[in-house]
């Protein structure tokens, strides 16, 4: 097979649904522009949701509400388990309650900034507008946010924001705002409302007349393959970081339902745009299944340190204060520990190839909690942290409330994903992306707190307005059914695909592809990128994918509950998606946000934007297996917030 | 509401507290007469003379009496199919079990069905020998319950059917207090320890109570 | 160290099962249980055998999909999910059963998997508020007492592992039908669906063919996420509230 490295450009793609005028009057414009289904009419409609995450969850939940026949998809056996439950710190909203300077701009602002400047000004802003009414949603549904002794909702600060604005469910936001999404759509699912297929993963995306028209996919439990029709598909599958092997994401989280759709036309969009956690536990051993967050609240209270000798080797608390080196608060002492991720991440890597780094292999910093201790006692620090500190005592046997904590870097979110515009709908009419999914809100880097709010936005207000305009537009009156060409094509595709997987036979289990992968992508596709590791990536990649389908070995049949054959499966997808990765890295040779290249840095070492050549969202479109794919360059607008280099310090 | 209680798994198990403790305040009094076991045969059989006599002159002869038996008996059954029925449906949950079995639970929780079956086949017995004399040993008395107990006492069987079934009664008692609090709603944390308490000192007080009957006839206290 | 496994292999939900015998080598007490048994798949694999099935997905403790019973303990010796034990609970040489939860609303799919869709079928009964998008007030429009909210919270953890059925020596789901009825009554969100929701999610728990409570409170000991056996007590006083309530009516 053969490697690309080069590419053509394509025409530019314009975001043709965001309205002009005044930013905060935009969303507004839109919806009242937005055609509407008749509330009698909307029964006759059938929407598709995959996943039931933050955002699938309460978009599904919330278009049954509106009179919309759903039908939803998970391959998890719940619907309650997708991995928007795993998410510890909290949800930002600009309610200003804390009348600490707080407003819809300054999320607007500090999300822009975050992001290093490589999002849609509109869409943030929107997002910054609905957090209000999330907040609202949530409690009314019993969400149990953390309260204050007066009964009102307590809040804390994130990193790269200097309000305090994140509201928090103890260390299981994630948790407490999935299941509130879970029960709303428990409702619909009862009141048949929703239809909804657990344990089916989604494996091919059908298109009529250049619209998505339904899915493929497969029951889990009997291996049977069947097509799903609707007048309009939304994909709330989440991100791609097990592309990387070792993540923070669910073993189960994959970039199928994602990829799948790219191959049938949908745009994918700044796929190098990768979030590297900074606090992570490292990693024991090849063992190693996958990697744990620490939820980055941790940083309000616990110090980051290294010590200042290289090689130093003492148990923490014998090195002595003044050999410690409390390298965020003397790099960047207005933010301190609370600089955004990709900074505190690469900050931490820079420390550990110095030689400093500390534990086994030296990969990893410390996360001291001794002066929180101190200051606020232990009690308040156990109540403030507790869960969070049981895990890692449960996972490294360390008692973090005597120990530092160790702490590494881990690959956690994808702020790339499938092209929308302004109303979630990608480059296929009549398929949505939202959630993780899409790549629409977060530019370079998103910052903490702000994946939830983005998930329920788009599930609950964003998605659920902007549909009825697609749907209003395409009533389509024929139904499309399994006999239809186009749809026999693509499912005899999908049945293809599995049986050749399981007709290799070779000596090579999944894992070890995909770990192999995943090693390649965490060398040169991870926290610092250069323009020779990119190219050794991807001369690699197709060498695996080739190797792959020679030597790969799924057991047992496809007709049956099979968990290495959707393990195989995933894999083919992750390989040709980490070509796509490494050729946008190679070809944005700036730094931005979560994108370090090691040719673009300033004088001390921060990542150097360049406006003049960048200031685009990169949006591919597939060509082909092995082909060098188009690239459409949708330009940044920026009206309201002016681009500068980010200063933390 | 009836309906509702009888269909519902957590109704049942109410009818199963609310007749549980019907039959647990009747144990109570019912130790304390027999306490007067030890004043003689003349304070006995006059205390167990005015039991027929209750409510006089309201009621006539023995209608309080067999009041309380109606009661007793609705409650006995109600107790008795309830578990029966809810057991049946244990059972049926979890047909198979664990291939790696260990020991779980407390002794009392764990033999609170067998506990069940032996107090009900005591009753039967009890009944049998102290109320009708069917099964008694001897001549049976009608109107002389001191001799008759004494009767019985003086068997060795007769002892260990009763003291076996107190036994079996005290762990009754010991989980089936605590338990029915708790399916009444009663229970809490800071309520928790008193009501493990209340249940232990009941069971002790019950079992040590009945026991001292045949214990005083086996080392001839009464005789 | 080096293992001995039994593990209950079920080819479907029709097949009969049985223990098999494997041994595996080279674990590290650093490895997590389910890295173990993906280390014994991987060999399988490659052996041309069927690997070992079983749920996992987050492996960070919360999504609730992991549930093997180890030694005849649901999730395991210590008290939290099978995904965060580690094999340091375990010593060189030992034998460990591995078991799905066994209970009759739970039927076997494959190994180690089994179906929990019972429980979702009770929060579709009534576990939730009734809530339509874009229909909420204000947030801080009724503040919540602390205690309640805490109260909430503490029951709200519960990850729906089924656990707490596998624990039960009667196939009882009634730890994870309180844990719900108890986070959303006690709030006054909660409070216009109170009686209906407590009586519906009972009913439907009945009619999944889970056994009764005993309270024997194995339930509570095998929880990994701590919801009390005191929930149980709080949710039957709830149900007799609204039967009194609703008969009222």
């Amino acid at each position: 097979m053969t490697s690309y490295v080069d590419y053509e450009t394509g025409a530019p793609v314009g975001d043709g649904k965001a309205p002009e005028g005044p930013i905060d009057e935009r969303w507004d414009k839109r919806r009242f522009e937005a055609k509407l289904v008749n509330p009698a009419n909307r029964r006759k409609h059938t929407v598709i949701v995959v996943g039931t995450g933050l955002a699938g969850g309460s978009a599904g939940a919330t278009l049954a509400e509106q009179g919309y026949h759903v039908v939803q998809f998970c391959y998890q056996d719940s619907p309650r388990r997708a991995h928007s439950i795993a998410a510890q710190g909290g949800i930002n909203a600009a309610k200003n309650y804390r009348n600490d300077g707080d407003s819809v701009h300054r999320l607007f602002y500090d999300t822009v900034k975050g992001g290093d400047f490589r999002a849609r000004e509109s869409n943030v802003h929107r997002l910054a507008e609905i957090s209000v009414e999330i907040i609202d949603q949530c409690v009314a549904q019993g969400v149990p946010f953390a309260r204050e002794y007066g009964g009102l909702l307590d809040t804390r600060s994130f990193g790269g924001v200097q309000v305090s604005r994140t509201f928090y469910a103890r260390g299981q936001t994630g948790q407490q705002l999935l299941l509130g999404a879970y029960q709303a759509l428990s409702r619909q699912i009862a009141a048949g409302n929703v239809e909804i297929h657990p344990r089916t993963e989604m494996l091919d995306l059908i298109v009529v007349d250049g619209k998505a028209r339904g899915i493929v996919a497969r029951d889990l439990i009997t291996g049977r393959i069947d097509t799903y029709f609707a007048d309009a598909v939304v994909l709330a599958s989440g991100g791609y970081g097990n592309v990387f092997y070792l993540s923070t994401n669910a073993m189960n989280s994959n970039a199928t339902a994602i990829w799948r759709v790219h191959r049938r036309g949908a745009y994918f969009a700044n796929p190098c745009f990768t979030q590297i956690h900074p606090t992570c536990i490292p990693r024991t051993g090849d063992h190693q299944s996958k990697l744990t967050l620490m939820s980055e609240s941790l940083r309000n209270d616990g110090r980051i340190w290294v010590p200042k000798a290289k090689g130093d080797t003492r148990p923490p608390n014998q090195i002595p204060e003044d050999e410690r080196d409390y390298y965020l608060e003397r790099i960047y002492p207005s933010f301190g520990n609370l600089v955004p991720r990709d900074i505190a991440s690469r900050a931490a890597k820079n420390v550990c190839d110095e030689g400093r780094g500390v534990g086994p292999g030296g990969q990893g910093v410390y996360l001291d909690f001794a002066d929180a201790i101190e200051r606020m006692g232990r009690k308040a620090v156990e109540a403030k942290y507790g869960n969070l500190f049981d895990m890692y005592q449960r996972i490294t046997d360390e008692d973090p409330y005597e120990v530092p904590m160790r702490i590494y870097p881990a690959v956690h979110y994808t702020m790339g994903g499938l092209w929308v515009d302004y109303d979630l709908q990608t480059s296929i009419p009549g398929l949505f992306a939202i959630g993780e999914a899409n790549f629409s809100d977060h530019g370079a880097n998103r910052l903490g707190a702000s994946a939830l709010m983005q998930g329920l936005a788009d599930g609950y207000f964003v998605l659920p307005a902007t549909i009825n305009d697609y749907l209003a537009r395409n009533p389509h009156q024929e139904a499309v059914t399994a006999g239809h060409p186009d749809v026999r094509e693509v499912v005899a595709e999908t049945e293809g695909r599995l049986e050749k997987l399981l007709a290799v036979d070779g000596d090579r289990t999944p894992d070890s592809f995909h770990r192999e992968l995943g090693e390649l992508m965490w060398e040169f596709c991870g926290m610092a990128r250069s323009d020779s590791g990119l190219r050794k990536a991807l001369e690699r990649i197709p060498q695996i994918r080739e190797e792959f389908w020679r030597r790969i070995k799924v057991p047992g049949t496809g007709e049956e509950f099979n968990q290495s054959l959707e393990k195989a499966n995933r894999i083919v997808d992750y390989l040709e998606l980490a070509e796509l990765m490494c050729l946008d890295a190679l070809h944005r040779s700036e730094s931005c946000g979560g994108h370090f290249r090691e040719e673009s840095q300033t004088p001390d070492g921060e990542a150097a934007r360049k406006d003049d050549e960048f200031s685009y969202a990169a949006a591919w479109e597939f060509t082909g297996t092995g082909e060098a794919p188009t690239l459409h360059k949708e330009d940044l607008v920026f009206e309201y917030v002016h681009p500068t280099q980010r200063s933390y310090a | 509401m009836a309906r509702t209680m009888w269909d519902s798994s957590v109704g049942k198990k109410t009818v199963m507290a609310v007749s549980g403790l019907i039959m647990l305040l009747y144990l109570v009094v019912h130790m304390i007469g027999n306490l007067k076991i030890y004043f003689g045969a003349g304070e006995f059989n006059h205390y167990a003379h005015w039991l027929r006599t209750i409510g006089e002159p309201f009621m006539h002869y023995e209608w309080t009496l067999w009041l309380i038996r109606v009661v007793l008996v609705v409650a006995v059954v109600a107790h008795a199919t309830s578990a029966y029925q809810l057991s049946r449906r244990d059972i049926k949950a979890r047909p198979s079990k664990y291939v790696h079995s260990r020991p779980r639970a407390s002794y009392a929780t764990r033999t609170m069905r067998w506990g069940g079956i032996i107090l009900g086949l005591f009753i039967v017995w009890h009944i049998l020998d102290l109320t009708t004399g069917t099964v008694h040993s001897g001549g049976f008395q009608e109107g002389h319950p001191y001799q008759n107990v004494v009767d019985t006492f003086s068997t060795w069987y007769g002892n260990v059917i009763y003291i076996v079934a107190m036994l079996a009664l005290g762990l009754h008692i010991r989980h089936g207090f605590w338990s029915a609090a708790q399916t009444l709603g009663v229970g809490s944390r800071t309520r928790d320890r008193a009501l493990k308490t209340v249940a232990d000192v009941l069971a002790l007080l019950l079992t040590a109570g009945f026991i001292a009957v045949p214990v005083g006839v086996m080392t001839g206290v009464v005789s | 160290m080096k293992l001995t496994l039994r593990v209950w292999r079920q080819q479907n939900a029709d097949a009969d099962g049985a223990m098999s015998t494997y041994e595996v080598d080279g674990i590290s007490s650093d490895m997590s249980f389910l890295e173990m048994l993906d280390t014994l798949n991987e060999e399988l694999i490659l052996k041309g055998e069927d690997p070992v099935a079983f749920d996992h997905d987050c492996r960070e403790g919360i999504c609730g999909a992991c549930s093997l019973v180890i030694n005849g303990d649901a999730h395991g010796p210590e008290r939290t999910t099978t995904c965060q034990l580690h094999m340091r609970s375990f010593k060189d040489g030992d034998t460990i059963d591995i078991e799905p939860w066994r209970a009759s609303a739970f039927p076997v799919i494959k190994d180690l998997v089994v179906d929990r869709s019972a429980f979702d079928r009770i929060i579709q009964a009534g576990g939730y508020i009734t809530a339509p998008t874009g229909a909420a007030p204000e947030a801080h429009a009724a503040p919540v007492p602390k205690p309640d909210a805490d109260f909430a919270f503490e029951h709200a953890e519960c990850i729906g592992c089924g656990a707490c059925v596998a624990a039960c020596p009667n196939g009882a789901a009634m730890l994870f039908t309180s844990a719900k009825i108890n986070h959303l009554n006690v709030l006054p969100q909660g409070a216009p669906e109170r009686e209906t929701r407590v009586l519906d999610m009972v009913a439907q728990m009945d009619e999944e063919g889970f056994g009764g409570c005993t309270l024997t409170g194995e339930c509570a000991t095998a929880c990994p996420k701590g919801i009390p056996l005191m929930s149980i007590t709080s949710m039957n006083k709830e149900w007799l509230r609204a039967t009194r309530k609703v008969a009222k009516r």
